[in-house]
């Protein structure tokens, strides 16, 4: 037990994405604790969502490894997948299913049955405040709610390690606050990872931000690190700088 | 295994969640029974058996068990829920035949449906029904059969139109590949070894068989064979192309 709380529940050692000719995830190497709430930004087709695909095992990395909890994802990819509660970006669902019924095949599928995969898809729809719309089928949802069925998907089995692409996007201002505070809550002994492009989410509820842009990570460190890297303390100046500031070094270097 | 049943279940409450099942299980009832009457002649034959009604299978299936399988996977890769399964822990191979035992199973329950010209044939005469029986078990596995080709092709594809029509394509390719129009082409430079493989691969030679009231285990392999090749080609598809 110990040794699983000092070992990174995730750790990611130089990992690299080619799509065809198009090298979308370069030598990206970072490891996530348990307790840590990690916040993946970038702008749009940085390799954030690509990253996450691999962690989870929907895709394979064209070099490097990924363990989660100190197994590879190639090689044990059921015990990585049993291991992990995903979002996928999106949040795709089956549209012609009810939220109850929908989150009782997961449950199915996370191998819970009788009265334990009742209480466990109950719980699943109270932490989400899904109650309201349990029995409409989840194509008649509007789009928060489809997140949130995305949501309690994910958190159903309780799991060690959450990996979330975007779970805030499509919210009001008051589900969002309301998915930060579940995301701080569960946080104590999860290891977690989130991707946005809303900066103040960071504030909000990471301990750690990765910028991540073309493919390379750019910035790791706290929130506050990433502050000072602007001049006036500004998250967003920073981002700018890091990112934009990137591009011309990235084209020095690719020239030199 | 436990995997493989929710996966089927899922599938199974999707059909009937939508028009879908019942759409087709009219279709197909209406078709069988207007070629059975009209174009089998089931009265005019004036025999007590079903040969009116089950020739006309591989025909019915050639169009219709596409329209099943057409949906299997293509859907799930536009809609993007194949990333949620394929990261649920779950192998591949268990989604692929939980998702084709669920479109077998279906149309199953679509032939089931035809019992009524079964009690009327018994009604009218007094036919053998171990041929019956066999019949409808020769029909089962040819809906197999065309499915396991029909659920690779749809991992092939996000369209389910493209799907359908490639589906159709093939099937009637192992549909045709024991008729002389299909042999003649390879007889005169083709070796007999090869002429000889291409009209086994005959869907309708091994349904035909089975029509005569005899299931000899030659046939069951053959079909068991088709349907294990062409899942295992789905599960090679979808590893390959889940993410594009």
């Amino acid at each position: 037990m110990t040794s699983e709380n000092i070992e990174p529940a995730i750790e990611v050692r130089a990992l690299d994405r080619y799509f065809g000719p198009i090298h979308a995830v370069r030598n990206i190497s970072f490891s996530v604790r348990r307790g840590e709430v990690l916040g993946f930004l970038g702008p749009n087709g940085a390799g954030k969502s690509t990253t996450m695909k691999m962690i989870t095992g929907f895709l394979e990395p064209s070099h490097g490894t990924v363990l989660v909890n100190g197994h590879n994802v190639v090689d044990h990819p059921l015990q990585v997948k049993a291991a992990i509660g995903y979002l996928p970006e999106g949040a795709p669902s089956y549209g012609e299913m009810t939220v109850r019924r929908f989150l009782n095949f997961i449950a199915e599928i996370r191998g819970f049955s009788g009265p334990e995969k009742q209480t466990r898809v109950e719980h699943a729809i109270k932490q989400i405040n899904l109650e309201s719309v349990v029995d409409q089928t989840i194509d008649t949802l509007s789009k928060g709610f489809r997140r949130r069925v995305g949501l309690a998907q994910a958190i159903l089995h309780d799991p060690g390690i959450l990996i979330m692409d975007e779970p805030t996007d499509g919210l009001d201002p008051n589900q969002k606050h309301e998915v930060r505070n579940l995301i701080k809550q569960m946080s104590v002994d999860k290891a977690i990872i989130i991707s946005t492009h809303i900066l103040e989410e960071v504030d909000a509820v990471c301990t750690r931000a990765i910028i991540i842009a073309r493919g390379e990570i750019l910035f790791d460190g706290t929130p506050a690190e990433l502050r000072s890297r602007s001049d006036d303390n500004d998250l967003e100046h920073a981002f700018r700088n890091i990112t934009t500031g990137s591009t011309s070094n990235y084209r020095e270097t690719r020239l030199a | 295994m436990n995997n493989i049943l929710a996966i089927m279940k899922r599938e199974l409450y999707g059909y009937f969640a939508t028009p879908v099942a019942y759409v087709f299980i009219v279709i197909f009832l209406f078709l069988s029974g207007l070629f059975t009457f009209y174009m089998g002649g089931f009265y005019e034959r004036n025999q007590a058996d079903l040969v009116a009604f089950f020739s006309f299978h591989p025909m019915l299936y050639l169009f219709l068990i596409p329209a099943i399988s057409m949906r299997l996977w293509s859907e799930e890769r536009k809609s993007g829920t194949i990333e949620l399964i394929m990261t649920l822990p779950i192998s591949t191979c268990d989604a692929v035949i939980g998702k084709f035992l669920a479109a077998w199973l279906f149309a199953g329950i679509a032939l089931l449906m035809t019992f009524p010209i079964w009690i009327t044939v018994n009604y009218l005469g007094d036919p053998d029904n171990t041929v019956i029986i066999a019949n409808y078990v020769g029909s089962f596995l040819m809906a197999g059969g065309f499915l396991a080709i029909g659920s690779c092709i749809s991992a092939i594809t996000k369209s389910q139109v493209i799907a359908f029509v490639i589906s159709i394509l093939i099937c009637f390719l192992f549909y045709v590949s024991g008729f002389p129009m299909v042999m003649n082409f390879f007889t005169g430079w083709a070796p007999q070894a090869i002429i000889d493989a291409i009209s086994a691969l005959s869907v309708l030679a091994h349904y035909d068989s089975i029509q005569k009231g005899i299931i000899d285990i030659r046939d069951i392999i053959y079909f068991v064979v088709l349907i294990s090749f062409w899942l295992y080609a789905n599960v090679i598809t979808i590893e390959a192309k889940k993410a594009d």
